[in-house]
């Protein structure tokens, strides 16, 4: 008999009673979502700010590799989105759209139709993420109402830069991934 | 036509009956003076929580049968002591044909603080105690019995214990750091693990010293037994008190 | 080595075990802040239990559902019985791919299956990438705590290590500095490897894709940049829906860490183009837990360790004083179903105090199965001397007589008895605490004579 089998057999041995699955209730926040999601971006170590903003950031930094992928910020890019991966090492910024952005916690979600290469915003050394007012949602009940049974290979939430607080529980920014995570919401 | 006045037993566990006789005669006094009719069944041992805890639940029907003879009939049975009412509650073993005696008492048993506020429904005590008090909340009266919120979860603070001494004049109820963490007592964890023991019982300690308290007050005196242990070990001044000791004081 | 001993032992460095309790008491408290500013938070608690419940009583549906629409995305799925087949089937995996070395993210199944040594015996070089993970591997520990898996070093350790093995500067200690030449050791890492193991935090059944929660992004890194993504997963991490996502991820991070959700949430349906994804369904004792109706409720576990951080055992004692794969209240109640005799004293590593109950987000009972194991295991591994001592209190506890009898003798000998005759039977009592005073007459004697 193949594992398989064997496992599910173990457990169809064993007398259960039936337990119902819950609906979920669809719990709220109800304030300004905006300044919410805002809030919730800077306790993750992350900054918001509006296009103007961004502008003066970027010009004052001095990024040679940039990789910007939403329509409205494609003339930011400095290079053609190589065909393997491994060949984004040296990446310093990646600019890319997320679908929505959740209040409660700052969580944005993206799919493989934001994504050319998975490894994009966990490669780049900055992270700057585009997000539309309009597009918030309060909790993640929402988020995944809103997410619904769409088909994607892939799908993520970012909430902020990496980090870690492996070492004495210090909190540093900057651990494998992003070092830092800029929001542009517009 | 008047009421009958219902029948109260009381239950002392067995090391407050050897050790602190002057808790259980602080509970009977207080009892007393608010107005109940208390009768204490004698031939009383311990009711097995020692032995169910160490693992030995089974070994535990005589000592059960014995309780539900001295206690069943009465309309309520009242115990200074979350834990040892928190074990008839929830570790009585299942005995045949005492089912039904079984779950009249599990039902009809209080911790003190809570028989005076849920079943007396106290809520003016005259009393006077000028001291700053540390409460003690022991695990099993706490996330056991539910005798407070406890720290950990989202619900609306209350506290039984500290509803009852705010109301005696002078008494200032002392907030302690971590306000509910074990003080390591735990029946033979006690003994069998030694070190870590005496180790939670002195940072409870030092927790209710830093906030200069002067008297350290709970519910159950295994607890209080330990840190006081502890504590006179170390020729501390922290004095130690039943709350029923407390309130009975405070109302003469 | 029993709990007891190995608990006194890492008690024996005062300001060390002080620091530690310290340290993870501040977890707890964020942990305990930010579950109130939620005010379902008990709400989402019930609903995530029963939707647990829902999974163990129709795991096996689940599992199927799961399997069939995982297939359906282009992922080949696999099952292991035990511990030494899910290592076959991984190391099947990179002979067949002709890889010799990997990098793993934290999965803490495959601490459970001793999946590292088993792969460096064939001849795999295997790269723990999360940091602290990364740390305890060069140190060949296993981690110490299910989240923070360095929890017990102190920077200066970390410092001395990584001046060893990363040719950092002497004596640089800064917490920054230590984790940055940590990520240009591992990029490289990532960079090389064609095959990357991550654990599993969710599997959903009604879509068959998984999801990998991490702050480090480590996951990402790894899986992203090689060919073949090897996911290895128990079979309780099953959930029944995507929605039910909603409620897991609001609890596990403000569980674990006191942070409103990690700050990746990697949710993988299928291999990117050119690539595979592997997911390896493991039993290793679960069917059989959950075969016992009192203990079958830990298999709800998310795997947050809040428990441990709450738990004032564990944090004065350390996660190795457990010497099982996962410490603290949640790995007491799950070790002595794996084996009963050699994880016997775990379930006494604790006052029942219950904390680690009211702060578990699935609402696993944990304390009082920690009873139910302390009643089975005196039936099979009673220490004989505790037995007797047992039944002669159950046969004083039964007979009025025997105990007036007794605690008669046991007040006078308190009270008469010099302290060095009595401390000497009750000695682990009298270390460090001083008995109370004996009082000349018992309550009941009190009562006889005042109110009869």
């Amino acid at each position: 008999m193949s594992s398989r089998e064997d496992i599910l057999n173990s457990i169809r041995g064993i007398q259960r009673e039936k337990k119902p699955l819950p609906d979920l209730p669809d719990y709220r926040l109800g304030d300004d979502l905006v300044d919410l999601f805002t809030r919730a971006i800077l306790a993750n170590k992350g900054e918001v700010m509006n296009r103007e903003e961004f502008e003066i950031w970027l010009s004052s930094s001095d990024f040679q590799q940039i990789v910007s992928i939403p329509e409205s910020f494609q003339s930011y890019s400095t290079q053609e989105l190589p065909e393997d991966p491994h060949q984004l090492d040296n990446l310093q910024l990646a600019i890319l759209e997320a679908q929505f952005g959740v209040a409660e916690n700052g969580a944005m979600w993206m799919d493989d139709s934001q994504l050319p290469h998975r490894v994009l915003p966990f490669i780049t050394e900055h992270l700057v993420l585009v997000l539309s007012k309009q597009k918030l949602v309060d909790t993640m009940h929402q988020a995944y109402e809103r997410i619904g049974d769409e088909h994607s290979g892939f799908g993520l939430f970012v909430a902020g830069p990496s980090k870690t607080a492996d070492i004495e529980q210090s909190l540093v920014v900057g651990a494998h991934g992003a070092k830092s995570l800029r929001v542009v919401l517009i | 036509m008047r009421k009958r006045e219902p029948s109260i037993g009381l239950f002392i566990p067995c090391y407050v009956d050897q050790f602190f006789p002057q808790v259980a005669v602080a509970t009977l006094e207080l009892l007393e003076k608010l107005g109940c009719k208390v009768t204490y069944p004698l031939g009383q041992t311990c009711c097995g929580q020692p032995l169910a805890n160490a693992g030995y639940e089974r070994d535990t029907a005589g000592s059960t049968r014995h309780f539900l003879e001295l206690f069943k009939g009465f309309d309520y049975v009242v115990a200074p002591s979350g834990s040892c009412v928190l074990h008839v509650k929830e570790h009585f073993p299942e005995l045949k044909g005492l089912e039904e005696d079984t779950k009249e008492v599990q039902e009809r048993i209080y911790e003190l603080t809570e028989f005076i506020i849920d079943v007396l429904k106290v809520d003016v005590l005259k009393g006077s105690f000028p001291k700053k008090v540390g409460y003690h909340s022991s695990c099993h009266g706490l996330r056991g019995l539910r005798l407070a919120s406890s720290s950990e979860m989202n619900v609306s603070p209350f506290n039984k214990a500290k509803q009852l001494l705010e109301q005696i004049e002078g008494l200032e109820w002392v907030e302690l750091s971590r306000t509910d963490e074990c003080c390591g007592f735990g029946g033979t964890f006690s003994v069998t693990e030694e070190a870590l023991s005496v180790q939670m019982g002195k940072d409870r300690l030092e927790d209710h010293q830093k906030h200069q308290v002067e008297i350290v007050t709970g519910g159950d005196m295994s607890c209080l037994m330990h840190l006081q242990g502890i504590a006179d070990r170390s020729k501390s001044d922290l004095k130690f008190m039943h709350i029923a000791e407390i309130l009975n004081q405070s109302l003469a | 080595m029993s709990h007891p001993k190995a608990a006194s032992q890492f008690l024996k460095d005062q300001a060390n075990s002080h620091w530690h309790d310290e340290t993870l008491w501040m977890v707890r408290e964020k942990r305990d802040i930010i579950s109130k500013t939620i005010p379902e938070w008990e709400e989402l608690r019930n609903l995530a239990s029963q939707i647990k419940d829902n999974v163990l009583s129709n795991l096996d549906s689940y599992l199927e559902e799961f399997e069939a629409n995982a297939l359906k995305n282009g992922i080949q799925v696999h099952w292991a019985k035990d511990a030494h087949e899910h290592n076959q089937i991984v190391l099947g995996i990179l002979q067949e791919k002709n890889c010799k070395a990997i990098v793993k993210s934290k999965s803490i199944l495959t601490e459970e299956c001793h999946l590292n040594p088993y792969l460096e015996k064939n001849g795999v070089e295997v790269v723990d990438t999360d940091l602290g993970e990364r740390i305890v591997q060069f140190l060949q520990q296993p981690p110490s705590h299910i989240v923070m898996p360095a929890i017990h070093l102190k920077k200066r350790d970390i410092s001395a290590l990584f001046h060893e093995k990363l040719d950092t500067e002497k004596g640089n200690e800064d917490p920054s500095y230590l984790t940055n030449a940590a990520r240009l050791h591992l990029r490289e890492k990532f960079l090389g490897s064609k095959v990357a193991i991550t654990g599993v935090n969710f599997g959903i059944a009604e879509t068959g894709e998984f999801v990998v929660c991490t702050n480090e992004g480590n996951a990402d890194m790894g899986v992203h940049l090689a060919d073949v993504h090897i996911a290895c997963m128990g079979i309780e991490k099953i959930i029944p829906r995507r929605k039910d996502l909603g409620a897991f991820l609001r609890l596990l991070a403000r569980s674990a860490t006191g942070q409103p959700i990690t700050n990746y949430n990697s949710h993988f349906r299928s291999p990117a183009k050119g690539k595979e994804i592997h997911i390896v369904l493991v039993d290793n004792g679960r069917t059989l837990q959950l075969g016992r109706e009192k203990f079958k409720n830990s298999l709800k576990c998310i795997r947050c360790g809040a428990c441990m951080n709450t738990c004032p055992i564990y944090r004065r004692s350390g996660g190795y004083s457990y010497g099982s794969t996962v410490p603290g209240p949640i790995g007491s109640i799950l070790s002595p179903g794996l084996d009963m005799e050699k994880y016997s004293t775990l379930p006494f590593a604790s006052t029942l105090c219950g904390s680690c109950s009211d702060v578990c987000p699935v609402k696993i009972n944990i304390h009082e199965q920690l009873y139910e194991w302390r009643q089975e295991i005196t039936k099979n591994h009673g220490e004989a001397s505790k037995s007797i001592a047992m039944k002669l209190a159950s046969v004083i506890f039964k007979s009025p007589l025997a105990y007036q009898f007794s605690g008669a003798m046991m007040r006078k000998a308190v009270r008469n008895l010099p302290k060095g005759l009595i401390y000497n039977p009750l000695n682990a009592w009298g270390k460090n605490r001083d008995l109370p005073e004996a009082p000349k007459e018992s309550f009941q004697e009190w009562y006889k004579k005042n109110r009869k």
